[in-house]
């Protein structure tokens, strides 16, 4: 039978407003009916300049910016921002208050992975898990707002130190939390893991080779899922981390399963590390005091650190004023979005939204 | 290996380019401009020093008339770490594009050309990535003038 069906090329803007992407990502689909073809991913709608305020603040003024450029992990930004600062300035803050950032930077990335998982989820069609995710996730907002006050953007880590010390509440409140959670992983397992449906749509799809990581610059979770051990919590410890055992979770699928199996290990890890933390933790100060309007001496550094999404860096260069003369965060999802041109060509439609959701990226963290 | 070490064999395998040491960043080493490029392939293709991690590029303005531009490199094998610097006159810099390297580079260089102006030659798809495309000026560069930005205080 001869066939006299015939394709068209055609053109398919995914976004700027999509439920899917939930962010603004435009991507720029060139489709052969429900396969496609090529995609070029389109950035900056969320572009604040970011680096530009940063100039025209003091350093300590730049803590809460930082806040701004990733709204899931905001411990996690403040923090990388004041490891350049302190590295610059030469400040270490004591012991409690490194058990402390790194209590607080673990705690964020199991809420970052609960609300990947539960955003996740809900792209590829499942509704329960979000609401199971969601649950969960509040409650460790909870325990940011009685430490700092806020739920989402916490000006918390700051030069020399945190904001103010933990109390024993908060302690005991994150280990109630941890005992109360921690078997609920497995319930999340149970809800994906011998599902069929979820099984055809992850297993095999959206495959990454370790080299086009690497070649692509991918880092965190998603290259652990391609079987690349790499963490800057083991190779660079910074904070309480040489302190404390944790194993870094790996996986040779490089599919979008691999990536979210990898996730739900580090989850398990954060919680070993909190446990950890909470027998470690040691008394004395949490911050040194500091002039309000520190100011830095001359010089250059990068300085980055392991977020939920991969490394995040600071490079920051000082003139020896109380502000930053040049302020650069290099972001995971900038970088993660690009393997979006290489990976997308030859799927069908349906994938992407899993393919593009096992990345985890987050659109105010590429625009800043 | 060290950025000094680093810094030995690379004028082992360039006797005539002339490198500098950086005394306000320890990473970095300031390669000409001319030989950014051969300098950046030879950290990607050599087995001994194998970067096979580009982790971003950026640009620092010092005016009346430098813009340093930076490459960070990093090799998972050896776990070591080296920036390029190359410093720029100001006005219409240019630098050939390292995108066939790493393709992490692509849209690193697009970002750079659109904040600080910088063309690189070689670039597979050179356009503005954060700001519109019909946007005057290169908005990080310190004379950028804007009304809604103010003016950094002295």
């Amino acid at each position: 039978m001869s066939s006299s069906l015939t394709s068209e090329e055609f053109e398919l803007n995914m976004g700027p407003q999509h439920p899917s992407t939930h962010g603004v990502l435009r991507m720029l689909l060139k489709m052969d009916g429900e396969k496609v073809i090529s995609c070029d991913p389109i950035v900056g709608y969320l572009h604040r300049s970011i680096e530009k305020m940063s100039e025209n603040r003091t350093f300590a003024q730049v803590v809460p910016v930082t806040d701004r450029l990733d709204y899931c992990t905001s411990m996690t930004s403040n923090y990388v921002y004041v490891l350049s600062v302190e590295a610059l300035g030469d400040i270490t803050p004591p012991p409690r208050g490194q058990f402390i950032r790194t209590i607080m930077t673990e705690l964020n990335r199991i809420a970052s992975h609960l609300l990947w998982y539960g955003t996740f989820c809900l792209e590829i069609g499942a509704t329960t898990p979000f609401l199971y995710s969601f649950a969960d996730r509040e409650k460790i907002l909870d325990l940011f707002e009685m430490a700092c006050g806020a739920r989402l953007l916490y000006n918390y880590i700051r030069i020399g130190g945190v904001g103010r010390d933990l109390s024993q509440t908060f302690l005991d409140g994150m280990i109630t939390f941890l005992d109360e959670w921690e078997p609920r992983i497995l319930d999340y397992e149970a809800l994906l893991d011998e599902n069929p449906i979820f099984y055809n749509r992850t297993k095999g799809v959206g495959y990454l080779s370790i080299e086009k990581a690497k070649h692509y610059g991918v880092t965190g979770p998603n290259i652990r899922a391609s079987g690349l051990a790499v963490d800057v919590r083991k190779d660079e410890p910074f904070a309480a981390y040489t302190d404390l055992e944790f194993d870094v979770p790996t996986s040779t699928e490089g599919d979008v399963f691999a990536r979210y199996r990898i996730r739900m290990e580090e989850m398990r890890q954060s919680a070993r590390i909190l446990r950890q933390c909470f027998d470690k933790i040691p008394g004395g100060p949490a911050s040194i005091p500091l002039n309000y309007r520190i100011k830095i001496p001359e010089g250059e550094t990068y300085q980055h650190i392991e977020s939920p999404r991969g490394d995040i860096g600071c490079y920051l260069v000082s003139r020896g004023g109380d502000m930053p003369w040049r302020c650069k965060f290099r972001t995971p999802s900038f970088v993660h979005i690009q393997i979006f041109r290489d990976l997308l060509p030859g799927v069908l439609i349906p994938d992407i939204m899993a393919i593009c959701a096992s990345f985890d990226i987050v659109l105010p963290e590429t625009d800043r | 290996m060290k950025v000094a070490e680093l810094g030995e064999k690379l004028r082992q395998h360039f006797p005539e380019v002339a490198f500098h040491e950086d005394l306000e960043n320890p990473q970095a080493l300031i390669v000409p401009e001319s030989d950014y490029r051969q300098v950046a392939e030879r950290l990607r293709r050599d087995p001994e020093l194998d970067f096979d991690y580009l982790e971003f590029q950026t640009c620092c303005d010092h005016p009346p008339n430098r813009l340093d531009f930076l490459a960070y490199f990093y090799s998972y094998q050896y776990r070591h770490r080296l920036a390029l610097k190359v410093v720029l006159e100001r006005g219409l810099p240019s630098l050939p594009s390292l995108a066939d390297l790493w393709a992490n580079a692509d849209w690193n260089e697009r970002e750079v050309f659109d904040l600080f102006g910088v063309v690189f030659h070689g670039h597979p798809d050179l356009r503005r990535i954060m700001m519109p495309e019909d946007w005057e000026g290169y908005p990080l560069r310190k004379d950028y003038l804007h009304p809604n930005v103010v003016k950094r205080p002295d």
